[in-house]
Order: structure tokens, then C-alpha cells, then sequence
């Protein structure tokens, strides 16, 4: 099968590129080793400093709506961070101390927010909290049941108008609501609607993995490729390349298995260790579609950090490329191939890390094969 | 080795790394809040298992086995194998008659075809549904597929000469479903492959794929099935070299996957001739033949991927080939369950679970109003139309209808 181009990997990255093509006319199709990182997304476009009328023009396209606000968003556990750019659930404020008083309201029995530490957290940069417990949807009351955010979250857009009655009976004096990131997984308005009907600033504090605004995000990205006319191949593993001199012809997959698929140009979007776009032993670290050369220590001491919560060097590591992205085999970029996101590691620092990284490339690499052409 | 036996399993298990991303794609966990999610069910009970079988639970029945789980796992996990195998290991609780029917699709369609206009006038009753669903616990809202008159295998018989003349030949894994319910798609899959200059053959013996009772409780006879097909199959494709056509997306898993992975028969030496028609259809396309299409053909057609065709990843084929029929108004709809899971939404105590899985794909095909919803599917295409009224067909059979 013959497309323009075929992108591995179905993450931001991949989805940005493939949707950009194919609004330029092109056709593409993705290959997509199970989920990825934007099911532990925060929300928060993690070192963009801008927000380009190209990207949000792509998000708002899909129904993605984001918001550019430079100052602080805060985490799950209380602290805040540099924040710039977010989708809109996130709030993005001025400074950490956004408010007064604050309500953390939190659900019993589930277990992947942290109520105390987000109340330690505001009490230092001067706010006072008080926590209170939202009534579980009869459902989830049986104690053996999982509570995960995806099940809350389908409930919690079913019956928001519960959580606002709730809320509005618990409130007293306060000027902010902290509410746990539970909700608009299927209808993308919830937030909104809380936030409207809520007699308070409403702050979402995300929770443990999955994000729900990760997955929406996903979803209606993924959707806004295949309606542009993208092939997105979910669950299929790209497993090796058909190369001549410095052209890649053709890649195969684990499920069309002697299927090859041809373009004229490849993406290289497989992510990171997690989605083992990059792979490890004790020996090496390497690239496992193309073989393309792997920026990583020789040394294996000096791979990890021995204090467990420092940065991790290993974390770095990624994939060789030059200035247009083609990454390099023995030095020799491969011409119709460009690396983009996680994959590169922190090897191209001036394009930033996480959610900036992904974007970031994934224009570049665009715009590279549109020139070409 | 005791060590050993008690923390390593097949399946991959030891590469789970409790990400959860599992427990978002599963339609059941979705509604139906008895059952654990992939992840407990999966790995994580896995691990307690391999310790003491005592920690089998029970709720593993509720998954459907459609695979979503394992097509989302970031790790290569093969968390609905997990599960199925752990049913056939520890489930120790002999299958209720009512499974017992469901399953055997082959015993029914053969009792039932020699009597089909009686047996489906009585089907649609609501008196009999009333008592099925009293006595056997088969919900009295679902519609019962019909039975033909004429079984598929004995329509391709009395053709075998006509059919023999072609000089490419390939063999037809019709399953129960064509053979017993709907031969239309048999001979629609004939009338394609004829434009095409291949002659179609019946299997030497072909049985029940047996995936029904694999989820039923049944692996040994699901084991016996499945043998005698791999004989069969043997004959034609290692044999005589000929591929396997099918025209079921969860027959073809079952052939290509389920019998290694679950049932511990070794289909090496065939799986590779084992082809989804509409693959070797596309493939023959884009490798230069051509098929002579009605001039002023139009249909809208929304495709909807079923879950088994989701995970052999193979709905590309028939949404490029329904893509190439000249005058097709194409939809791709949303990845999406239906909710009825072969032989899962028949059951009394999953009906409102199974619809209330497939309610977002249902509304999304009353929002696109196509003329014809295809899929690769049978059991979709029976929730799909019972539900939607909608009705809905194979691609084999669109493009069949799309060619002179």
C-alpha cells in the first residue's frame, strides 16, 4: 500500500504531523503501537513559551479549545509550575496564590488524588483550605468496585448537575473550588458548565494516570485525522525498513506482515523507553524500526543518576539527527526520514521538551516535507 | 522450576507496567461496574493465580473478549489472553445449558435449517421469546438471527464443477453463519472472486471455528473443532498451496490467533494462507486486476471496524476497498464496540450492558444516516441492525452489489 507519507507513532507528535499533511493534501497513514503519552498528559503544553496560531488553529480544528496565559498551573501534588500554554480545563494563574480560601472536595475511595498534599500545598502560598466529600453516584457505593477517572469521569458528565448541588450546599465563604480533574472526557462542555453554575473560581487538579483531558484529546485529535482522510493503524507495530542507499522505500508491520507500506516520506514518532521507540540492554541503547545511531553514554555508570528522584541522564538519550531532523545512520542522515518527538530524547534542546518537543518537531518535519516536494 | 512456574506466564504478563491505559478502552468496565477492568482481571490477577487458583474470580466471565485492551496496551500485552486462558485454567463450573445452545452454532444451524421457516416464524415470536428468556435466560428483547432454507455448503456443491474450471482456485472458511444463516454473503464472496478469475472451493470437513465456545466454558470441543479445521485447512493451504478466504473478522482470529494463543494447537504451517477476502480482494486490485463496476452505482456507506478486526488490524483492506468502489459515499465511524460480542449480548444478565456499550456507535450512525452500514462482522451486523434498524453488510457483498 502506497501513501505520501507514513508516520510511527500515534501520540501528539504523529497526530500533529498527520493532520498537518493531510490539510496540505497529502496522504498519510500512521502506525500506532498501542496508546501513548497523551494519556498522561497534564494539560499543559510543557515548554512552549508561545502559542503559534498554527497550533492552535490545528487543536481548534478538532474541537480542542486552549488557552495562553503565562504564570503558574498547579500539580497534582500542590506545588505550581511555569505554565504558558494549556487546554482550557487547565487554569493558568498569575501567581501560586489565586485565591483566599479554598474547598477541596474529594471523592471516597479514590485512591489517585491527593487531597492533603494539594491542601498542604495551597496553605503554604497562603491560601486556606478546608476539605469536604462529594456523595458517590450509587453505582460506585458498592466497595469493591474500581474507581479509576475514566469511570467517575463518564459519571460526572452524566450527572454533573449532582457535583454542582452538591458543591453549592458545601460552599461557605470561600473563593475557590478545587475540584478533582474528573470530567468532559465525552462531552468536552462539562468543565465549563461546572465552572458557570459553581458560585466560585473552579480549579480542576489533575489526578493520577489516565488524565482525562489527555484522552479527550487523543480522541478528538485521532478523530479529526481520519475525517481529514488519514489511515491510522491502532494496535500495529512497525517492525522494519526497506532501505536504498539513503532512502527508506518501505516499512513493514507486526499485523499486515508482508504487506509492506511505501512512501515517499517516513516520521519517526515511536516515542520514548515507555513506547520503545527506544529500546535498552545492559550494553546499548538503539532505535529498534530504522537502526538509526542512538545518542547515549558508553559508559553505563554514567547512564543513571544514583539519587532516584534527580534527572535521570538516560533520559536524555535519543536519536542522532541534523538540522532538518533525518536522523543519522553512521552519520549519514537518511534523506526521506525525519525523527520528531519524545524520540529524540533531549538531543535537540533548542525545540524544548514534552508537549513543546512533540509540536515543535512535528512542524518542522512538516514543513521540511512540504518544501521538498 | 517451582519458582519459576508460580511467576511466569505466557501472554506476556511480566511487560504490564500498570499504566491502566486498558481499563479506558474497555467497554465493559464502562458500564457494567461488577466487572474488575483488564488490568485486574489481566496481569495484575494473573500474578495471584500463578500463586493459588483460589484467586480466580468469578466476574472474568463478564469480559466479552473483543481485544481493545490489547490493541491499546503500550507494552504488547496480550491482556484479553490473559483472561480467556485463565477461564479455560481455573473455571471449574460446568456451562449452563443456555451456553451450552449459544454456543453450538454448528448443532443449531443443522437441526434448525431443514425447519428454518418454522423455526424463524417461531424465533420472532414474542410468546417463545418470553419463554426462552424464562426457562434459558436468553434476553426476550433480542432478535434471533434467521435460518436459510439451503445451507451454503450444499448451494457451493452443486457448483463445484462450474467452480472448478477457473484456473486459480481458493478455498472459503464460510463459518456457521454463512453456511446456516446467510449464504447470500457466500455467494456474493463467489460472484467477486469469479470476476476476478478464481474459483472458490469448500473445506474438506470445515467445523465451527469455535470461538463461541471458547467464551462459553467449552475449550475441549472448541479444542476438537479445531483440529479437524487445521486438518482441513492443512489440505488446501499447505497442501495444495491455496489461500484460505474468509469472510468473518472473528473467524479469522480465532484460525489465525486463538487457536495457538488459547487453545495450545500449532497452526504455523497455515496461518499465513489464512486471508480476510476483503485483503486478497484489495491486494488483487492494487497488484493490477480489475473489476468492471456499474456505471451509475451510489450508496452511502458508513464502515464500522469490529473489535476482532480492529485487532488483526486489517480493517484498512476493507475500508480501501469499499473506498475504490466508484459512486461510494464513504464514513469511517468512530472505534467503537457494538456491545453484542457473539453470543455475550444474547444473555439475559449482559443486555443492558451490551447496549448500553454499543449507544455511542448506534448514535453516531443515526447522526452519518447512511443507506448501508458495512461491516466485517455477523454478530455486529445482528445488534447493529436490531438496534439502529439500520441495515447493515458485509464489503464483500457492497462491492458484489457494486460490480456488473
Amino acid at each position: 500500500m502506497r501513501f505520501d507519507t507514513v508516520i510511527i507513532g500515534g501520540g501528539l507528535a504523529g497526530l500533529v504531523a498527520g493532520i498537518s499533511l493531510q490539510q496540505a493534501g497529502r496522504s498519510t497513514a500512521i502506525v500506532s503501537t498501542g496508546q501513548n503519552a497523551l494519556h498522561f498528559f497534564s494539560g499543559c503544553f510543557e515548554s512552549m513559551q508561545e502559542a503559534p496560531e498554527r497550533l492552535t488553529a490545528l487543536f481548534a480544528g478538532a474541537g480542542i479549545h486552549v488557552h495562553y496565559n503565562p504564570g503558574v498551573r498547579l500539580t497534582p501534588l500542590g506545588t505550581f509550575r511555569e505554565a504558558t500554554l494549556s487546554l482550557e480545563d487547565i487554569s493558568l494563574f498569575p501567581e501560586a496564590k489565586f485565591a483566599d480560601k479554598a474547598l477541596i472536595a474529594c471523592v471516597p475511595g479514590y485512591l489517585d488524588y491527593f487531597s492533603a498534599f494539594l491542601a498542604e500545598g495551597l496553605e503554604k502560598q497562603g491560601i486556606q483550605c478546608r476539605l469536604c466529600s462529594l456523595d458517590l453516584p450509587e453505582e460506585l457505593q458498592d466497595g469493591s468496585v474500581e474507581r479509576r477517572s475514566v469511570q467517575l469521569a463518564r459519571l460526572v458528565d452524566r450527572d454533573w448537575k449532582k457535583i454542582v448541588q452538591q458543591i453549592r450546599l458545601l460552599i461557605k465563604d470561600e473563593d475557590a473550588v478545587i475540584l478533582p480533574q474528573l470530567c468532559g472526557l465525552q462531552d468536552a462542555s462539562v468543565p465549563e458548565h461546572l465552572r458557570q453554575e459553581i458560585p466560585a473560581r473552579v480549579v480542576f487538579a489533575g489526578t493520577m494516570p489516565p488524565s482525562i483531558p489527555g484522552i479527550r484529546t487523543q480522541r478528538l485529535l485521532k478523530r479529526r485525522y481520519e475525517v481529514l482522510g488519514g489511515t491510522y493503524l491502532s494496535g500495529d507495530e512497525a517492525l522494519d525498513a526497506q532501505v536504498e542507499g539513503n532512502k527508506v522505500l518501505s516499512i513493514r508491520t507486526h499485523n499486515l506482515d508482508n504487506h509492506a507500506l511505501e512512501a515517499s516520506h517516513f516520521i519517526l514518532a515511536s516515542g520514548g523507553f515507555f513506547s520503545k521507540g527506544l529500546r535498552s540492554n545492559p550494553f546499548r541503547v538503539w532505535e529498534p524500526v530504522f537502526g538509526v545511531d542512538v545518542d547515549f553514554d558508553e559508559d553505563r555508570n554514567a547512564w543513571y543518576n544514583e539519587e532516584f528522584a534527580g534527572d535521570q541522564p538516560y533520559m536524555q538519550y535519543g536519536v542522532k539527527t541534523d538540522a532538518a531532523l533525518h536522523p543519522l545512520v553512521d552519520g549519514t542522515p537518511r534523506e526521506n526520514l525525519y525523527a520528531i518527538g519524545s524520540v529524540l530524547g533531549g538531543t535537540r534542546p533548542e525545540l524544548g521538551n514534552g508537549a513543546g518537543l512533540a509540536i515543535r518537531s512535528a512542524f518542522l518535519a512538516v514543513d521540511e516535507i512540504l518544501e521538498s516536494l | 522450576m517451582r519458582h519459576q512456574e508460580k511467576t511466569s506466564s505466557k501472554h506476556n504478563f511480566e511487560e504490564c507496567m500498570k499504566c491502566t491505559v486498558c481499563t479506558v478502552y474497555c467497554p465493559v468496565l464502562q458500564v457494567n461496574p461488577r466487572y474488575p477492568g483488564p488490568k485486574q482481571a489481566g496481569p495484575d490477577g494473573e500474578r495471584l493465580r500463578l500463586k493459588d487458583p483460589y484467586f480466580f474470580h468469578y466476574a472474568l466471565k463478564y469480559c466479552m473478549n473483543c481485544k481493545r485492551c490489547e490493541v491499546a496496551c503500550p507494552s504488547g500485552v496480550d491482556v484479553a489472553e490473559l483472561i480467556q486462558s485463565a477461564r479455560i485454567k481455573y473455571d471449574r463450573s460446568a456451562p449452563k445449558l443456555r451456553d451450552r445452545i449459544l454456543a453450538s452454532t454448528d448443532l443449531m444451524g443443522t437441526l434448525a435449517r431443514p425447519l428454518a421457516p418454522v423455526v424463524n416464524g417461531v424465533t420472532s415470536l414474542g410468546l417463545t421469546r418470553s419463554v426462552l428468556d424464562a426457562t434459558l435466560q436468553v434476553d426476550h428483547r433480542r432478535v434471533f438471527p434467521k435460518y436459510s432454507g439451503l445451507s451454503f455448503e450444499c448451494w457451493l456443491k452443486r457448483r463445484a464443477k462450474e467452480q472448478a474450471m477457473y484456473l486459480e482456485q481458493v478455498a472459503y472458511f464460510h463459518g456457521c453463519y454463512v453456511n446456516y444463516n446467510y449464504p447470500q454473503l457466500g455467494k456474493d464472496l463467489v460472484k467477486v472472486m469469479n470476476a476476478l478469475g478464481v474459483g472458490v472451493q469448500l473445506l474438506d470437513g470445515e467445523k465451527c471455528c469455535g470461538i463461541a465456545m471458547i467464551t462459553n466454558g467449552m475449550s475441549a470441543r472448541a479444542k476438537k473443532n479445531a483440529e479437524r479445521n487445521l486438518a482441513a485447512l492443512r489440505k488446501a493451504g499447505a497442501d495444495k498451496g491455496m489461500k484460505v478466504l474468509t469472510t468473518s473478522s472473528s473467524c479469522t482470529m480465532t484460525l489465525r490467533n486463538e487457536y495457538p494463543n488459547l487453545l495450545g494447537v500449532d497452526n504455523a504451517d497455515v496461518r499465513d494462507a489464512i486471508q480476510m477476502a476483503t485483503r486478497f480482494v484489495f491486494e488483487r486490485l492494487e497488484a493490477g486486476a480489475t473489476l468492471r463496476f456499474k456505471p451509475d452505482y451510489h450508496k452511502k456507506v458508513a464502515y464500522h471496524v469490529p473489535c476482532h478486526m480492529e485487532r488483526l488490524g486489517w480493517g484498512i483492506f476493507s475500508e480501501r476497498l469499499l473506498r475504490m468502489i466508484p459512486g461510494v459515499e464513504f464514513t469511517l465511524l468512530d472505534s467503537a464496540c457494538c456491545g453484542i460480542a457473539g453470543t455475550y449480548g444474547f444473555k439475559k444478565e449482559n443486555y443492558e450492558a451490551s447496549q448500553a456499550i454499543g449507544a455511542p456507535l448506534f448514535e453516531q450512525i443515526r447522526a452519518v444516516d447512511p443507506e448501508v452500514v458495512a461491516c466485517d462482522c455477523e454478530t455486529c451486523k445482528w445488534q447493529i441492525e436490531m438496534s439502529t434498524g439500520y441495515s447493515v453488510q458485509n464489503p464483500i457483498s457492497i462491492l458484489a452489489d457494486a460490480i456488473l
